[in-house]
């Protein structure tokens, strides 16, 4: 039997969608899926190697862009974000609870070899070099290569 | 033959099955990982994703007067 296969387009850099992604993913990997991340437009926050704020890229739009987007310390919630606290407070009632913190599931993720690939297309919008992303980006691809990657398997796009 | 022990009776979907799964891939053929499961969602699914990755569930035993399961696996 062929391996199952579950490929996520992550989309939305919100804090909360990101927890889904990565959730889904380790899951998935745990369980014997293999599991390909495409990361494209606001999604790329999560996967910027400087996890703050840094003015990313060539030019003006793109730098004021990139700093103003942040890393993955600096997703928002998508509801009730009250400018940067929640994702903290949310991070706080999730280990109080004992429920894996997002930091936590990336780095399973990484443990479980889920591969990690980033949009093209994006990156030129938004001035973003392969090196400006995490190391475990294996490849920076388009659509017809995510296409390939996922052909037999589930598809999600959060 | 070693006998690797793993309590994930504190944890949550998903870090039960991420857990199990990164304890099992550190076993050599013929290791054996003994996990302590709560009832429910993870005694139903833990085994059973283990098992549909090859690898064998030697027993499923309760313990701690049966509020818990203690899973034996093995890498064939």
């Amino acid at each position: 039997m062929a391996q199952k296969k579950l490929s996520i387009v992550s989309f939305s850099g919100d804090f909360d969608r990101v927890i889904a992604v990565f959730t889904l993913a380790t899951g998935a990997a745990a369980t014997g899926y293999e599991v390909n991340l495409f990361f494209t437009f606001w999604g790329l926050n999560a996967i910027k190697l400087k996890q703050g704020r840094t003015a990313l890229g060539k030019g003006f739009l793109a730098r004021f862009f990139n700093l103003l987007l942040g890393g993955f310390r600096k997703l928002p919630l998508s509801r009730l974000n009250f400018f940067g606290a929640s994702p903290k407070l949310m991070t706080h009632m999730m280990k109080k609870n004992k429920v894996a913190t997002l930091a936590e599931l990336v780095e399973a993720a990484k443990q479980l070899k889920v591969n990690f690939y980033a949009c093209e297309m994006a990156m030129v919008i938004l001035g973003i070099g392969k090196s400006d992303l995490i190391p475990e980006v294996k490849e920076v691809l388009g659509v017809s290569k995510f296409l390939e990657n996922s052909e037999g398997g589930q598809v999600l796009f959060i | 033959m070693s006998v690797t022990k793993l309590d994930i009776t504190a944890e949550h979907c998903p870090m039960t099955f991420v857990k199990t799964k990164l304890a099992l891939e550190k076993l050599a053929s013929g290791d054996r990982l003994e996990v302590l499961i709560s009832p429910g969602e993870p005694l139903e699914n833990v085994p059973k994703a283990a098992k549909e990755q090859g690898y064998l569930v030697l027993a499923i035993e309760p313990v701690d007067g049966a509020i818990h399961h203690r899973v034996v696996i093995e890498k064939p």
